[in-house]
């Protein structure tokens, strides 16, 4: 077994555990002691592959952008899960889980969403499901994010506001949470990220690694090696860094680095760059690099992108940062806007602006002119162009 | 740590309550009131940002508690001259990152020197308590009260019986804060089936207790029961300290 992966009492070193309450513990346990088996049977493997093949559209391309490797002097690859159906990585997690729901019994489906990216795949999922979809959103993301809301509705999904603190991702998940609590029994949270109490962090990252596992069949096509020799993925919660890094953290020749948002600066007090800022603390469920008040009070995250907008990290992150197998930097605003545009201009790929903060940190690096490079390009920017609208002056 | 005591048919009322709210300054005036009124065991809550178990009452007093400057750290000094204050037992309750900020040998510490009998976290899982904190809380003499619910499996129960000091906190239902009791057939079934497990620990039946009717229905079944969600709703007029002794009067009857 991997030291990076979660080991039997489901940590990543000391982070992670389930710190739920009791009212959680059968709901979690049935989840622990099934999804291993469940994920394994060749019936799943068959549905879960088709369903990413077929309605998908996997494997996503993994493209050698030439004027980005141009300018940066080095081979720039982009996987492409921009091109996934609903435009981002998010769908390869709700098509797992919904299958394993599907397979635990369960009628009823409830998720978070943040900009409303998870909101969406797991509407579409659960559409194709025929399953009743209960999507919790803070108020303040229902009226910036009207397009992705419409989306879910008409799918057929409930999205009910979280009206309690900060009204966004954070209190979205806490209502989740509670709902949960209220509905043990028939119900399956799918949560949209690499967080929440074990086996959820697992559990995500192994239905996300698909990405790397193409990645790297892929780029031995191409060049002959299956080993790039830098990965880059940004990081709010972290699912498409844990799905980007997920086959190369053995490969310790291959620097992985994960890029968080650093909003108006880290030192900004505006700002989502969890490691920069955070310390060890316990939220929703997993004990983690947390961003909070001496008290252990949550800080409220900023980031231009909704999408990596959480205050904290998914425990394997945090375990990668802390014994230094990942570099965890940081993109501000700025620099990840101007790095959406570039991309749009060179490559004519309008990136989420989540992905942006990824593609931003090139800027920052020094390259042989043999390296090669892959960027998790994590989501498509059609999502964006409000904001792009604005801040450009389109 | 010995567990709460009660006389010969008596119902034992606990009320829960956020420190800080509805003021900084109101958290040892409550406990004295509710003292005198006659309840015979306190919860305190220390506030949280994300309180995962509480419904909307509880969340809002937390909210407000934070903006008025709780923290652990104030609750402390607040209740430094508690046992010369107030003499029934007292226990607090919150969740987890507070109190692993401000270290958890550090908190059960303080909890001993201001006489607190025990604390309830909820997000804190059996297993983490055995493995890492069990001995700095019987170093400290600090009881863990262990959550129970219809859905907790009968090995589960027996283990934290055995873990438990003072009493075990009974969920009526599977639910955050501020639900309704109902004992319907499936919660009778599951009163009775805890029942004749013949705990070593007292039962204390909470969440949706909220009346007498429901404090009444709660004691036929178990040595008492708290009321959190319905005293935290009076805190919120403006002479909640003179209807302190008609509520639990209300309730005791």
């Amino acid at each position: 077994m991997s030291k990076y992966q979660v080991n039997e009492k489901g940590y990543y070193g000391n982070f992670g555990g389930a710190y739920i309450p009791e009212m959680l513990y059968p709901n979690v346990e049935e989840l622990r002691q099934q999804y291993l088996s469940i994920i394994e049977e060749p019936e799943f493997q068959a549905a879960y592959n088709q369903l990413l093949r077929d309605y998908v559209g996997r494997p996503s391309p993994l493209y050698l952008a030439p004027r980005l490797s141009e300018r940066y002097g080095a081979n720039i690859f982009l996987k492409r899960e921009d091109l996934n159906h609903t435009g981002a990585h998010k769908i390869n997690n709700t098509i797992g889980q919904i299958l394993l729901a599907e397979r635990l019994g369960k009628k009823r489906i409830i998720a978070e969403t943040g900009a409303g990216q998870h909101g969406v795949a797991t509407a579409t999922v659960c559409a194709l499901k025929g399953l009743e979809c209960i999507v919790y959103m803070g108020a303040i993301d229902i009226e910036r994010q009207a397009p992705n809301v419409a989306r879910m509705k008409m799918m057929g999904a409930k999205v009910v506001a979280a009206t309690s603190g900060s009204q966004t991702l954070k209190d979205a998940t806490n209502e989740a949470l509670r709902d949960w609590i209220n509905n043990p029994l028939d119900t399956h949270y799918i949560i949209g990220s690499v967080v929440g109490p074990h086996p959820y962090p697992d559990m995500v990252a192994r239905f996300q690694s698909i990405i790397s596992e193409e990645t790297k069949r892929q780029l031995l096509e191409k060049t002959g090696t299956d080993s790039p020799d830098y990965v880059l993925a940004c990081v709010g919660g972290g699912s498409n860094a844990a799905g980007m890094f997920y086959h190369f953290l053995d490969d310790e020749q291959v620097a992985l680095i994960a890029i968080e948002a650093a909003g108006h600066g880290v030192d900004s007090g505006e700002t989502a760059a969890t490691t920069a800022l955070g310390k060890e603390g316990v939220l929703h469920g997993s004990r983690s690099i947390l961003m909070q008040t001496a008290d252990g009070q949550v800080v409220e995250p900023y980031s231009i992108s909704a999408g990596l907008d959480y205050p904290g990290i998914g425990p394997q992150h945090a375990w990668l940062f802390k014994s230094g197998r990942g570099k965890y930097v940081s993109i501000t605003d700025d620099e990840a806007m101007q790095a959406g545009l570039r991309l749009t201009q060179l490559e004519g790929i309008i990136p989420a602006i989540e992905s942006a903060h990824a593609l931003a940190y090139l800027e920052k690096m020094t390259f042989k002119k043999s390296d090669n490079v892959v960027v998790c390009l994590s989501g498509r920017g059609d999502k964006d162009l409000d904001n792009y609208m604005k801040y450009f002056d389109l | 740590m010995e567990n709460i005591q009660k006389k010969e048919g008596q119902r034992l009322l606990s009320i829960y309550y956020t420190a800080g709210y509805p003021t900084l300054d109101s958290t040892l005036p409550i406990a004295k009131e509710l003292a005198n009124a006659g309840a015979d065991f306190l919860e305190i809550g220390f506030p949280y940002s994300d309180p995962v178990a509480d419904g909307p009452v509880i969340q809002h007093s937390s909210e407000q508690a934070l903006i008025n400057g709780m923290c652990v750290e104030k609750l402390f000094e607040q209740l430094k001259d508690l046992r010369q204050e107030v003499k029934i037992p007292v226990f607090l309750m919150g969740y987890f990152n507070p109190v692993l900020q401000y270290g958890v040998q550090r908190f059960c510490e303080a909890c001993k020197a201001v006489g607190v009998q025990g604390v309830i976290i909820p997000d804190l899982p059996i297993s983490e308590y055995e493995d890492l904190y069990a001995d700095i809380f019987k170093a400290n003499n600090l009881s863990n009260i262990f959550i129970v619910t219809p859905q907790t499996s009968e090995d589960r129960i027996l283990k934290i019986d055995k873990l438990s000091t003072s009493f075990i906190y009974l969920l009526s239902s599977n639910s955050v804060t501020g639900s309704t009791l109902e004992v319907g057939e499936s919660t009778a079934a599951y009163f009775q089936r805890i029942q004749d497990m013949n705990l070593k620990n007292p039962l204390v039946i909470g969440f949706g207790i909220a009346t007498k009717e429901t404090f009444d229905k709660a004691t036929d079944i178990a040595d008492g029961a708290i009321i959190g969600t319905a005293f935290v709703r009076q805190l919120a007029s403006p002479n909640y300290m003179e209807r302190i002794k008609d509520f639990i009067e209300e309730i005791k009857g």
